[in-house]
């Protein structure tokens, strides 16, 4: 029994919210808006605001971030939840550092993170599947066991890596624009692709709009949840590997709360947490819609204690806004 | 059934009134002043193709959906605002085609829902509630078990919890949404009794359907309508089903069916074999075969294990026992994407659940079980795509013809098109058409069978359920007869009746069929 105000909402035939179409397309596409507002107010309020090295900066700086909630898209348009990016993470940057410091083979220590990154993440995909825990509680699990697993390789200390050339990764640049930049690109352009244009992203729309009708279509939905997760988990390494090369170093805290962080920045693009709905380019857009604000706030020289208020509020204003055409008639 | 003194009547005064209602989606005029009197004492019936405006009628009434425009008094009092909540204040109360109920509560947790006796928030224990409960069993004239979880009922009893909820609230106006469309035969007479005993209490029943049989059976008054208008409110007994169809269509149409396919010749080898066929999930010895260009048909009464039968031959349960041969070759270990590659596809019996991404494209849809046949590495080319899904959908008379819309936004007679569509687009040898006219108007039904019958025309083995025996009686050339996931005889529709096949069904388990 599925009897909810969304099952008979979808009763209507023929027939759309009484909503003008302008409206719709606004709400629809509210984190370029608010993206665009954000940055005209941010170019008149300083005028340190609109300069390519500050925005280059702010994409080089949220790098990491981005690519980790361009994968993580999958995992949510799929029906998931994916709480142990953070934990792939700092496996992934603890693991590259010690590798670098022991061996100094800095390509080899570089090349670990997304390959461990992809193990970690296929591990969760077949837990999920195999056990048929639920995402939200496997992902949660793993998380823990992978933080330990960080603290584990390095003793709970800081290894600094000092090899030559460790961090032309993270701090080097190619045509002028940081590398990191580069690498977002490439990744964003690919899973954009990936999810939009080919079978395998329709697969997870249908697994995640409706798993049992994507399984009656001969979607092989088991598979396609493990490699949302192993996708989720492989950006999590790519991304570690850029952050402890910018840093060069590996530490097992390293980007405590970054899951939830790309969760919040996929829901304000306007993906559905309920599955089925989204796109890549959103949680690309709402992670730089945060950074903006956080970057505001910096330039301007606000109280950074309320930086973490306002992100919420627009969150939920934005999520708010997203349920409007759903609830009203 | 007998209309009761004083049908329309105008002594009587309506106890709700609608006075040129009109209600608008987005651009469309879903209501277009609408007039209605609904008496004490009556069953008044809507009925309309789907999207004519009968359900949203009933919800506006109801207060699920507000009014444009117009007027609506109750008791002769012209209404203001109106919801859910105030319409139950006047003894308004609503039961939706999807139950609302909450499977994990009780039977009596569900009928005291929203109005549990507690002190100070804290709820009150003890016999009082039973005395409350038994209260709402009299009125009612049926009981269920008060402390069964809803979750284990059937829909039939989960239907009569919806009922007793409402009676626990003393509603005087009962609006009911398609309240047979997942009832059995049985289940559907039963029903009936319970609503002319509702109707003798003196309360009114508006009954939303398009099962024309079952209206002009239990209604004492039917209201027309057609795109959005009343055509007309008639007495029942003065109506029949070619004039409600020739009002709801606004023409005539004849109630047959479309010309079955020629018989297939006996010496053709089958492309389905199926035998001795167990499985887990309630198929116990199922045995049958079907012939390129030959509809089979599948009778049973619901729970027989016929909808079981056709996901075991699919591959959506596993098989513990027997072999299904298609094509020749055995067809072991099925799932569905394996059948699907060798040209076995499946129409599922629930469009919502099992068939359909709502809030994806119609595109989509009717692509997914087949995006490979687009792609090249991997990557779908949207123009082949778009060709081959909107070729299909000219096929089916998609309405409207334009497959980016999101699937939820089509009607539901549209929807299952799209899911048939989906099944076909590979060109499959064999189709399990399971339910395939579940919910869908006269005129989409009529659409959808003569697709059946032209499949089977050009080759295509079809095996065919549906609870509506006479869907199967009007268009398979032979049908198994299903009980306790056996198949136990095989006839000839052309040379039986439907009555003969349900004595036969009911067979030695009679009592279990007239059990309450």
């Amino acid at each position: 029994m599925t009897s909810t105000a969304t099952a008979t909402s979808t009763e209507i035939p023929g027939r759309r919210a009484a909503f003008p179409r302008p409206l719709l397309l606004a709400k629809d596409y509210a984190v370029l808006i608010l993206l665009v507002v954000v940055t005209v107010y941010l170019s008149f309020a300083s005028s340190a605001f609109f300069t390519s090295d500050n925005l280059l900066n702010i994409l080089n700086q949220n790098a990491p971030l981005a690519i980790i909630a361009a994968a993580g898209t999958f995992v949510i348009v799929s029906g998931n939840f994916d709480l142990s990016t953070a934990s792939v993470f700092a496996v992934a940057s603890v693991s590259a550092a010690w590798l670098a410091s022991e061996t100094g083979d800095v390509a080899l220590a570089l090349a670990a993170a997304p390959v461990i990154g992809l193990a970690l993440g296929a591990v969760n995909g077949l837990v999920v599947t195999a056990l048929r825990i639920h995402s939200f509680l496997a992902t949660l699990a793993s998380s823990l066991v992978y933080s330990a697993l960080a603290v584990l390789i390095t003793g709970g200390a800081l290894i600094t890596v000092t090899a030559e050339g460790f961090t032309e990764l993270g701090r080097g640049e190619f045509l002028g624009v940081f590398i990191p930049v580069w690498v977002l690109a490439g990744v964003v352009a690919l899973l954009w692709f990936l999810l939009s244009g080919t079978v395998f992203g329709r697969h997870v729309f249908a697994t995640g709009g409706n798993a049992e009708a994507a399984e009656l279509s001969g979607v092989r939905v088991n598979r396609v949840k493990i490699l949302v997760f192993t996708l989720s988990g492989l950006a999590a390494g790519v991304a570690a590997a850029i952050a402890v090369s910018r840093i060069a170093s590996g530490q097992p805290q390293a980007g405590a709360g970054m899951e939830l962080q790309a969760i919040a920045a996929i829901i304000l693009g306007g993906t559905s947490i309920h599955g089925g709905v989204g796109a890549v380019w959103r949680s690309v857009a709402g992670v730089f819609l945060i950074a903006l604000i956080g970057n505001g706030f910096d330039i301007l020289d606000f109280n950074p204690q309320l930086k973490d208020l306002v992100t919420g509020v627009i969150i939920l204003a934005a999520v708010a806004l997203a349920a409007v055409g759903r609830t009203r008639r | 059934m007998a209309a009761p003194a004083g049908t329309g009547a105008p002594n009587r005064r309506a106890v709700v009134e609608l006075r040129g209602v009109s209600k608008w989606f987005g651009g469309t005029h879903a209501l277009d002043g609408v007039d209605l009197d609904l008496l004490p004492g009556e069953v008044h019936a809507l009925v309309g193709e789907n999207g004519a405006g009968k359900s949203t009628l009933g919800k506006i009434i109801a207060g699920v959906y507000q009014r444009d425009g117009g007027a609506l008094a109750v008791d002769g009092a012209e209404v203001g605002r109106w919801d859910p909540v105030r319409a139950g204040r006047h003894g308004i109360a609503m039961i939706a085609q999807e139950l609302a109920l909450v499977p994990e509560l009780t039977v009596a947790q569900n009928v005291f829902l929203g109005r549990e006796r507690s002190l100070a928030g804290v709820l009150r224990r003890g016999h009082g509630n039973d005395a409350a409960f038994d209260a709402v069993c009299a009125l009612a004239g049926f009981r269920l078990p008060p402390r069964r979880r809803v979750a284990e009922l059937g829909i039939a009893d989960q239907q009569k919890v919806e009922i007793m909820r409402s009676l626990a609230r003393d509603a005087r106006v009962i609006v009911m949404d398609e309240p047979t469309s997942s009832l059995t035969a049985h289940e559907t007479e039963q029903l009936h009794r319970l609503i002319a005993a509702l109707r003798d209490q003196g309360r009114t029943v508006v009954y939303v359907s398009h099962f024309l049989d079952a209206v002009l059976d239990v209604a004492d008054r039917v209201s027309v309508m057609r795109d959005g208008a009343l055509v007309r409110t008639a007495n029942a007994a003065d109506e029949t089903k070619p004039s409600l169809i020739e009002g709801m269509l606004g023409r005539p149409l004849a109630v047959t069916f479309p010309e079955r396919p020629p018989p297939v010749d006996p010496s053709v080898p089958p492309i389905l074999e199926v035998a001795h066929l167990a499985t887990a999930d309630g198929v116990v010895d199922v045995s049958l075969s079907v012939r390129p260009g030959e509809i089979v048909g599948l009778l049973g009464l619901v729970g027989s294990g016929r909808s079981e039968i056709a996901r075991a031959i699919y591959g959506a349960d596993r098989i513990t026992g027997g072999t299904v041969t298609f094509d020749g070759t055995p067809h072991a270990r099925p799932r569905p994407h394996r059948s699907i590659a060798a040209g076995l596809a499946m129409v599922p019996e629930d469009r919502h659940g099992q068939g359909l991404v709502l809030e994806r494209p119609i595109r989509e849809n009717i692509a997914l079980a087949h995006a490979t046949l687009f792609a090249t590495a991997g990557v779908i080319s949207r123009r082949r795509e778009r060709a081959a899904v909107n070729a299909l959908a000219e096929r089916l008379a998609l309405r409207p013809a334009r497959t980016e819309l999101t699937t939820s936004g089509f009607s539901g007679g549209n929807q299952q098109k799209a899911l048939i569509g989906k099944a076909l687009l590979g060109d499959p040898a064999f189709v399990i058409l399971d339910e395939p006219t579940r919910g869908v108007d006269v005129g989409a039904k009529y659409a959808i069978h003569e697709l059946v019958v032209a499949l089977a025309r050009q080759g295509v083995g079809i095996l065919l359920i549906s609870s509506e025996h006479e869907e199967v009686m009007g268009l398979a050339h032979r049908a198994h007869l299903v009980r306790d996931g056996r198949t136990f005889a095989e006839v000839v529709p052309e040379r039986t009746t439907v009555d003969r096949i349900l004595t036969a069904l009911f067979g030695a388990d009679q009592h279990e069929g007239a059990a309450p």
